[in-house]
C-alpha cells in the first residue's frame, strides 16, 4: 500500500469511533425520536402502535384545541426570541470588544466582569431574573419597576414578562428573557470579537490612516469586513442555542401568562415529561431539529462549498 | 507623555463601567440574597436591600448541609462533578484535537461531508433523547455511572470540539505538515510532533467551553446518575429546593459556592482564552 | 427389616412434627438486608426531616438494610417524573418512589401494570378500618388498593390576616357572595382583596377547582371526573364564571409570584386573603406568625363540609430489586408510628383516624377533624382527581383563561380535555 494511501486509512480511523458515536447518539436517536413522533405513544409506557402524522396535525389545526394555538405562539416566540438575541449579543458584543480594544487600563477586570456570567449556571440565573424584572403593583413596584421608581424614570416601568400584549405577534413579555439570556452569553461574542481586533495587524490601520481615512472610516471598511468570519461564527453557535434554549426560560418565567414566553423547548419537556404525551412530545422535537437544519444546513452547505473550491 | 484624557476616553470608560454595573446588577441579587436570613429574602419589596448582616448560616447549611433534618449539603458532591468533569473535558478535547487535525490537514474522500454530519449532533435538543439514551447506556452496562455520564458528555462535546480545532489548526500553514512527512513522519508522527506542541491556545478555549458546560450541566446528570452518592454538584444544588417551599438564601448561597471553580478557570485562564480565539480558532 | 421401618417411620414423624412446631409458631419478623432505594422529591424543608424520621424508624425496625435515599428536586416533582419514567421504563424500578395518591399513579404505572396491588399489605396489618373510605376510594382501581398514603393535605382552604380583616370589618366568607362582599371592601380600602401567585399556572389551577367544588358540590366535582357530569354544562360554566369575576379582585402582577411570595402580601397585610393548600400554614409559621394570631383560616367559599385532599404516598413497583424491603418500608409509611413522625414536622395531617392529636398544632387538630367528619374529594391540581395527561391539558387550558378571561373558550377546551382523556364521551 502506498505511503498516502495508509495515512487515509490512519485518518479514516482516527475519525472512527467519532463517527461510530455520532451514528448512534445522534442520529440513532434523531431516528427513534421519528419513530416516536409517528406513534400513539400516550402514556407512561412505549406504545409503538402507527398513529401516522396525526401528532403533527395537532400541533398546526387550530381546530384541534390548544396544542395547536400553543405551538403557533411558540414558533413566533422562537423567531422574535432568535432575532432579538442575536442581534444583542453581536452587537453589544462587538460594541464591548471595541470600547476594550482601546487600550483601557483594567481590561482585565472589564473582561472578567463580561465573561463571568457565561460560568454561572443557567438554573438560578433564572430564578435571579425572575425576581429582577417582577413588576410589582401600580402602588408597590417592585425589582426594576422599583428602581425606575426610585430614579423617577416611571414612565419607562410596564408589565415585564407579566405583560400578554405584543407588537403583532411578538409578545413583549419575551423582552426580559432576552436580556436575561444576552447577559448570559454577550461575553463568548465578545471575546471572540475582542480576539479578532486583536488579530488585525496595526500596519494595516495605519496605513488607511496615512491615506487620510477617519476612525470610523477605518472601522467601516477594514475592520469590520475583517471580522465577518466572527459573525457568522457566532450566530452559528448562539442561534443554535437560541432555538433550543429551555433551562434559562423554564426556571424564570416558565411558559408565561398566555404562554407569552413559551418556547418550544419547554412545550416538548411539559409535554413529554409533565402530561406523559411522548409522541407529541417527539413531533415537537422533530420540527425543532428541522427548524435548526433550515439554518444550519444552507451555512454549512455554502461554508464547505467554498472550501472546496479553493 | 501626556495622558489622552479627551472626551473620547472618558466616554469609553463610562461606557464601559455602565455595562459593568449593569453587568454585575444580578451578581449582586445573587450575593445580597446568600447573605440574608430566610424572612428577609422571601420580601421580594427589599430585593434591593443590603443584607441586614453578614449571615453565613446560609453558606454553612448548603455547604454541609442539615444532616439531622435530613438536607444534603454540597460537599459530597462537589468531588463527583471533579470525577465528572475533568475525564470528560480532557477526553473529548484530544479527541475533538485529533479530530481537527484530521479534517483540518488530511483531506480524503468523504472529509468534507463528514464534517458537517458531526457538526449536525450539535443542535439536537436533549430532552429528546432522554429516554433512548438512558436505555442505551442501561444496555451497555453503563447505566447509573459516572463513566456513563462521561461517555455522554465526551460524544456530545465531540461536535463543538472538533469544530474549534479544526478551524484552529486551519490556520496552520500546510507547509510545516508537508515538512514533517517529508521528514518521514507519519500522520500520528506529524501530530505528535509538530501540531500538538502548537495546539495549548486551542485546548484553551476547548477546556474552558467544556468544563463550563460539563460543570453546570443538569438535565443528563439528573437523569443518568441516580445514586444520590454519585451526583454531581448542579444535582445536589437542585437539590437545595423544597418542593413547596424554597430557602432562596440557602439556594444562593449554594450557587455562589458551586460556581466556584468556573469562575477560577475564568480567571486564571481568561487571558490565554482571548490569546486562543486570536490564534484562529474564532474564525468561521 | 422392621426395624428400619420404625426408624424410617420415627423421622418421619419427627420430621413432621418439627414442620408443624415451626409453622404453627409466632411468626417471627424475617431479618432483612440488603438495600433500600426510595425514590421522592422530598429533598429539603420539613418534607427532608420527615422523610428522615421516618427512615430512622426503618433503621432500628431493620438495622440490617443499608437506605438509599434517592432524592431529585424540581418543582413538584417534574424533574423527579421525568427521572422515574426513564428509570421504570429501562425496567430498573426504585424499591419504592413517591407519588401523589390517586389517578396520577393509577393512570400511569398502575394501568401499565408496573405496580403490584398492595391491598395485601393493608388487610395484614389490620388498616382497613383505619383509613377513611373517601382515602381507599382515592387509592383503589379495580378493587385492589395501589399505594400507601403518607401524609393528607387540604387544598380548600381561604387564609385570611386577621387585622386586616378587623380593621377593615370583614368576617370570614363562607360563601361566593360573602367573598365578593368581602373583596369590595377590600379593595375600597386599597387592599389586594386576593392574592394569586401563579407562576407556572398551578396555583391557578388550585384556585379554579376550589371554585369548582363550591360551585358544584362535592358530589358533582367527583362526577367531573368519571364522566357523570357534563363539562359543557351550566354549572361549570357558572365556575368559569364566578373565577373570571375573582380576577378582578386579584394582585396584577400575580403571574411574576410564586404561592408563597403571594402569601407574603398576605403576611404583610398588603392582601387580605389568599386561597392555598395547607402546606401555606406551615410557611406562615417558617416567618414567625402563629396561627389564629396574626392569620386565621376558613374553607375556601362554598366548600364547608368539603375536604378537598391530596396526598403523598408510596407503591411497590414490578422487580421491586428489594421487595421484602420495600414491603416493610410501605409498612413503616403506614403505621401510625411512621405518620405520626412524618405529619408533624411536614405539616400535614396523617392519613390514618388514629393520629396522636397531641403532636399536632391548632390548624391541623381542625383538619384531623374535618378530615374525618366531611366529605372528601380528590384535588386536580395535585395528581389525586385526574391523570397527568388531563391535567395539563386543562392546565394549558387555563393558561389561557386566566389571560382572556374567554368562558366559553375555556369551558370547550376542558370539556375537549376530558374526551381526550378517554373519560368523556
Amino acid at each position: 500500500m502506498s505511503h498516502v494511501r495508509r495515512e487515509r486509512w490512519i485518518a479514516f480511523f482516527i475519525l472512527l469511533p467519532s463517527i461510530l458515536l455520532i451514528a448512534l447518539f445522534v442520529y440513532g436517536f434523531i431516528a427513534w425520536t421519528g419513530v416516536v413522533s409517528l406513534s400513539q405513544w400516550d402514556t407512561v409506557m412505549p406504545d409503538y402502535r402507527w398513529a401516522g402524522l396525526e401528532n403533527f396535525r395537532r400541533l398546526f389545526e387550530q381546530a384541534q384545541g390548544v396544542a395547536a394555538r400553543r405551538f403557533a405562539i411558540d414558533l413566533w416566540n422562537t423567531l422574535f426570541f432568535t432575532i432579538l438575541f442575536l442581534l444583542l449579543c453581536v452587537g453589544v458584543g462587538l460594541l464591548l470588544a471595541i470600547l476594550l480594544d482601546q487600550k483601557v487600563k483594567g481590561e482585565g477586570v472589564f473582561r472578567t466582569i463580561y465573561l463571568f456570567p457565561m460560568a454561572l449556571s443557567f438554573v438560578v440565573t433564572g430564578v435571579v431574573w425572575q425576581w429582577i424584572f417582577a413588576p410589582g403593583t401600580a402602588n408597590y413596584p417592585r425589582g426594576v419597576n422599583a428602581l425606575l421608581h426610585g430614579l423617577g424614570l416611571d414612565a419607562l416601568r410596564w408589565k415585564w414578562y407579566t405583560d400578554t400584549s405584543g407588537i403583532g405577534p411578538f409578545h413583549k413579555a419575551l423582552i426580559p428573557v432576552i436580556l436575561a439570556a444576552a447577559w448570559q452569553l454577550i461575553g463568548y461574542t465578545m471575546a471572540m470579537y475582542l480576539a479578532g481586533l486583536r488579530g488585525i495587524p496595526e500596519e494595516l490601520r495605519e496605513a488607511a490612516r496615512v491615506d487620510g481615512a477617519s476612525e470610523v472610516g477605518i472601522y467601516r471598511h477594514i475592520v469590520m469586513p475583517i471580522l465577518q468570519p466572527i459573525t457568522l461564527s457566532a450566530l452559528i453557535i448562539l442561534g443554535h442555542t437560541s432555538l433550543k434554549i429551555f433551562d434559562l426560560i423554564y426556571t424564570m418565567t416558565g411558559a408565561g401568562p398566555a404562554f407569552a414566553t413559551d418556547v418550544p423547548g419547554i412545550f416538548m419537556f411539559e409535554t413529554t415529561f409533565q402530561g406523559n404525551h411522548y409522541a407529541q412530545g417527539a413531533a415537537i422535537s422533530i420540527i425543532m431539529l428541522v427548524l435548526v437544519a433550515l439554518v444550519i444546513v444552507p451555512y454549512l452547505v455554502s461554508t464547505f462549498r467554498r472550501e472546496v473550491q479553493l | 507623555m501626556r495622558r489622552r484624557l479627551d472626551p473620547w476616553r472618558i466616554g469609553i470608560y463610562a461606557l464601559l463601567t455602565l455595562f459593568a454595573l449593569l453587568f454585575l446588577v444580578p451578581v449582586y441579587v445573587l450575593l445580597s440574597s446568600s447573605l440574608k436570613t430566610f424572612v428577609e429574602v422571601e420580601d421580594l419589596s427589599r430585593l434591593w436591600s443590603l443584607p441586614s448582616g453578614l449571615h453565613l448560616e446560609s453558606f454553612r447549611s448548603a455547604w454541609f448541609g442539615i444532616p439531622s433534618k435530613g438536607l444534603r449539603g454540597l460537599s459530597q458532591n462537589l468531588l463527583n462533578s471533579v470525577y465528572l468533569t475533568v475525564p470528560a473535558t480532557i477526553i473529548s478535547s484530544v479527541i475533538g484535537s485529533l479530530n481537527g487535525y484530521v479534517l483540518a490537514k488530511w483531506r480524503f474522500r468523504g472529509a468534507n461531508v463528514i464534517f458537517p454530519v458531526m457538526l449536525f449532533g450539535m443542535f439536537i435538543p436533549y430532552q429528546s433523547i432522554l429516554i433512548p439514551l438512558t436505555q442505551t447506556l442501561a444496555t451497555i452496562g453503563l447505566g447509573g455511572t459516572i463513566w456513563g455520564l462521561i461517555l455522554v458528555h465526551v460524544v456530545y462535546g465531540i461536535p463543538i470540539t472538533t469544530l474549534i480545532f479544526r478551524n484552529y489548526y486551519a490556520e496552520i500553514p500546510t507547509d510545516l505538515i508537508e515538512a514533517a512527512s517529508i521528514d518521514g513522519a507519519g500522520i500520528m508522527g506529524t501530530y505528535l510532533r509538530v501540531l500538538f506542541p502548537l495546539s495549548l491556545p486551542g485546548f484553551v478555549v476547548v477546556i474552558i467551553w467544556q468544563f463550563t458546560n460539563i460543570w453546570n450541566e443538569f438535565l443528563f446528570a439528573v437523569s443518568i446518575l441516580q445514586k444520590p452518592a454519585l451526583q454531581p454538584i448542579t444535582v445536589a444544588l437542585r437539590n437545595l429546593s423544597g418542593s413547596q417551599i424554597q430557602e432562596w438564601n440557602m439556594i444562593m448561597a449554594g450557587t455562589l459556592i458551586a460556581a466556584i471553580p468556573t469562575l477560577l478557570i475564568y480567571v486564571l485562564m481568561g487571558r490565554y482564552f482571548i490569546r486562543g480565539l486570536l490564534a484562529g480558532s474564532v474564525k468561521g | 427389616m422392621t426395624k428400619k421401618r420404625v426408624l424410617f417411620g420415627m423421622v418421619a414423624v419427627l420430621l413432621v412434627a418439627a414442620m408443624l412446631l415451626t409453622a404453627c409458631g409466632k411468626p417471627k419478623e424475617a431479618k432483612l438486608g440488603g438495600k433500600l432505594e426510595i425514590f421522592s422529591w422530598w429533598t429539603a424543608g420539613g418534607e427532608a426531616e420527615g422523610l428522615n424520621a421516618m427512615f430512622k424508624i426503618y433503621a432500628a425496625k431493620h438495622p440490617d438494610v443499608e437506605i438509599i435515599n434517592a432524592t431529585v428536586a424540581g418543582g413538584a416533582g417534574m424533574n423527579a417524573k421525568a427521572v422515574l419514567a426513564t428509570r421504570m421504563q429501562a425496567n430498573d424500578p426504585p424499591d419504592s418512589f413517591q407519588v401523589h395518591a390517586g389517578h396520577e399513579l393509577i393512570d400511569s404505572w398502575v394501568k401499565a401494570e408496573k405496580m403490584e396491588p398492595i391491598t395485601f399489605i393493608f388487610k395484614d396489618n389490620g388498616w382497613m378500618g383505619k383509613y377513611p373510605q373517601g382515602v381507599i376510594d382515592v387509592l383503589s382501581y379495580k378493587g385492589e388498593i395501589w399505594s400507601v398514603p403518607v401524609n393528607i393535605h387540604r387544598a380548600n382552604i381561604l387564609w385570611y390576616n386577621k387585622q386586616v380583616f378587623t380593621a377593615n370589618g370583614v368576617t370570614p366568607p363562607n360563601s361566593f357572595d360573602e367573598f365578593f362582599a368581602a373583596a369590595d371592601k377590600l379593595k375600597a380600602a386599597g387592599i389586594t382583596p386576593l392574592a394569586l401567585g401563579d407562576n407556572g399556572i398551578w396555583a391557578s389551577v388550585h384556585l379554579f377547582e376550589t371554585v369548582l367544588i363550591g360551585t358544584l358540590g362535592p358530589d358533582k366535582y367527583r362526577g367531573l371526573w368519571n364522566g357523570t357530569t357534563d363539562w359543557n354544562g351550566a354549572e361549570v360554566k357558572a365556575a368559569l364564571e364566578t373565577f373570571a369575576r375573582m380576577m378582578q379582585y386579584v394582585n396584577e402582577d400575580h403571574a411574576a409570584l410564586s404561592w408563597d411570595q403571594a402569601a407574603k402580601l398576605v403576611a404583610d397585610g398588603r392582601a387580605g386573603m389568599t386561597i392555598m393548600g395547607d402546606w401555606a400554614e406551615g410557611w406562615f409559621k417558617s416567618i414567625g406568625q402563629k396561627p389564629n394570631v396574626e392569620f386565621g383560616w376558613v374553607p375556601a367559599p362554598g366548600t364547608k363540609g368539603t375536604f378537598d385532599m391530596l396526598s403523598d404516598s408510596f407503591g411497590l413497583p414490578k422487580g421491586a430489586p428489594n421487595r421484602a424491603a420495600a414491603i416493610a418500608w410501605l409498612v413503616v409509611c403506614g403505621s401510625k408510628e411512621g405518620q405520626d413522625a412524618f405529619n408533624p414536622l411536614k405539616g400535614s395531617i396523617p392519613a390514618r383516624t388514629d393520629g396522636d392529636r397531641a403532636l399536632y398544632d391548632e390548624y391541623l387538630k381542625s383538619a384531623m377533624d374535618d378530615f374525618a367528619s366531611n366529605q372528601i374529594v380528590p384535588s386536580l391540581a395535585h395528581g389525586a382527581a385526574a391523570s397527568e395527561g388531563w391535567s395539563t391539558a386543562v392546565s394549558n387550558a387555563m393558561t389561557l383563561f386566566v389571560s382572556d378571561l374567554n368562558v366559553a373558550a375555556a369551558q370547550s377546551a376542558m370539556a375537549k380535555a376530558c374526551v381526550d382523556a378517554g373519560v368523556c364521551k
